[in-house]
């Protein structure tokens, strides 16, 4: 890897990293106030475990031998036989950048459980989920049979939105509604937080998506500045919803928008080009709006609506590649989308690269919960959720008076 | 000695207390407090949710007057605080048995 690729690979991993704050303060300031601390925990301890893991074993799992169709393997255990003299660091880098993203996507759960989930279950959770759900799933897309059979997922919309999105559905049907839920349901205890972790998220989803090119060249370029606009364009399509449809632009209309949108763009950012990412962007920004209401209809408490904004904004993001696809403009060899003459393969693989992995990742996520719930317990007592989570898991809180 | 308990819209506080500095009132308490009147809660809106805010944010004044300058000084808060819109909230007036300054322990009206 040359210099300049080594460094900016470097740099968007440090953005990386810093999203799962971001993510915290996002998902915190929605939350209530006896557990926003919980929350923040919930996001920070994925940021102690999951690095640890992926050195230990998941980077080995989720990639090496290259060549594997369906999970790797234990070559590269502890990093073993992974130098820095023959490709300038360039591989480290990667792993290093590899493993933010891995430390992210077990935290993007948080969202759907907050409020009632044990906190020594949440610890156990997280690695056993990022061993068994994400590190197959990565391989299959990054090098295993579904990224060979030609399905594109640039930056991760299916490999972690989507990945993450129906985990969080599967763990809410396991854990059960909320006390109260729907009737008691709690506006956001802090709008400042979100606002401040949407700001946090759209920085570090530059490291995220241009990143993902693991080199400084016109692919990450084009990355980032897809990065720009469909997160601006998603604001722009939510903030209008809800002003024709309830009456006032509101922040956390624009926070999710914003969200929702970087979502989406994440698995097309490297493929596509020009008009792409607005439309992609404003397409989202509409259909999320409206999916964050399915849990409503459906009865499935997804507190902070993980479901709504990644699940069907990686979805959505990811079949737009089948239409938007061009490989013209990168100077790439990956299939055309429709729109270029590509004709319907490529939705074809990208429909089925999503269905495996939602397939997947809603029976083992199911599978690990009811295992624990079996075993230690996954749910709070009802009285410490009441209580509040921060005090009964955590013996803090977050806000004293006096 | 009268205690003058008096709720008003948190944006008139500053109204309320340039008119009372006006008036010579040389101490007064202020909480923040929330509550429902006529005016009852209000409705906010989250990603489509309505939620319904049942308690609205209202400022308590308390201020202790010589039983002599509570008729103005109702007057004032009274006039400061109005806006003529439904929720500009209440003032109420108790009897107070006694006062004590604690640093000197002055007691009645040399208290105030």
């Amino acid at each position: 890897m040359d210099s300049g690729s080594v460094a900016w690979v470097l740099v968007s991993a440090a953005l990386v990293l810093f999203m799962t704050p971001g993510l915290a303060f996002f998902y915190g300031g929605m939350d209530r106030n006896r557990n926003v601390l919980n929350m923040l925990m919930m996001n920070f301890w994925c940021m102690l475990v999951i690095p640890v893991l992926w050195v230990t074993i998941g980077y080995s799992l989720a990639q090496q031998p290259i060549g594997n169709d369906l999970i790797g393997g234990f070559d590269a255990a502890f990093l073993n036989g992974i130098g820095i003299l023959g490709d300038n660091g360039g591989t480290i880098a990667t792993i290093a950048f590899l493993g933010m993203f891995a430390t992210i996507t077990p935290a993007l759960i948080s969202g759907a459980v907050a409020d009632r989930m044990k906190f020594s279950a949440w610890a156990i959770f997280v690695p056993l989920w990022s061993l068994l759900v994400f590190c197959p799933v990565f391989k299959w897309l990054y090098g295993g049979f579904l990224g060979k059979r030609g399905s594109l997922d640039f930056a991760g919309g299916t490999a972690i939105h989507v990945n993450a999105g129906i985990a969080a559905l599967a763990a809410v049907l396991v854990l059960g509604k909320r006390k109260g839920w729907p009737r008691d349901a709690q506006p956001p205890h802090s709008m400042p937080l979100v606002m401040i972790g949407t700001g946090i998220l759209w920085f570090g989803w530059f490291g995220f998506n241009a990143g993902s090119a693991l080199s400084a060249n016109g692919q990450a370029a084009q990355a980032f500045m897809n990065t720009f606009l469909a997160a601006a364009a998603a604001g722009i399509a939510w903030a209008l919803v809800e002003k024709l449809r309830d009456g006032h632009f509101t922040n956390l209309g624009v926070a999710s928008g914003i969200v929702a949108g970087l979502v989406a763009i994440t698995p097309a950012s490297g493929y596509v080009s020009g008009a792409a990412p607005i439309i992609i962007g404003l397409l989202t920004g509409v259909v999320c709006c409206y999916a964050v209401r399915l849990k409503f209809k459906a009865g499935f408490d997804d507190a902070l609506d993980v479901v709504g904004v990644h699940f069907v904004g990686g979805l959505v993001g990811s079949l737009t590649i089948g239409f938007f696809a061009n490989p013209a403009f990168f100077g790439g060899s990956f299939h055309r989308g429709i729109f270029y003459g590509g004709g319907l393969g490529l939705l074809g693989e990208q429909l089925l690269a999503n269905g495996v992995t939602i397939v997947y990742s809603f029976v083992v996520t199911t599978l690990i919960l009811l295992a624990l719930k079996r075993t230690i317990g996954i749910r709070v007592s009802s009285e410490n959720e009441t209580l509040g989570l921060d005090y009964s898991e955590h013996r803090e809180t977050a806000y004293h008076n006096l | 000695m009268k205690l003058i308990t008096a709720i008003v819209k948190p944006f008139k506080l500053d109204d309320v207390k340039e008119a009372l500095r006006g008036l010579g009132v040389v101490g007064l308490t202020v909480s923040e407090v929330r509550g429902f009147g006529r005016q009852g809660g209000h409705t906010e809106t989250y990603r489509g949710s309505e939620y319904r805010i049942e308690f609205v944010p209202k400022i308590k004044l308390e201020i202790v007057v010589e039983d002599d300058r509570l008729a103005i000084v109702l007057d004032e808060i009274e006039k400061a605080a109005t806006t003529g819109q439904i929720g500009d909230g209440k003032i109420w007036v108790t009897t107070v048995d006694e006062l004590i300054r604690i640093r000197t322990g002055e007691r009645g009206d040399d208290a105030i």
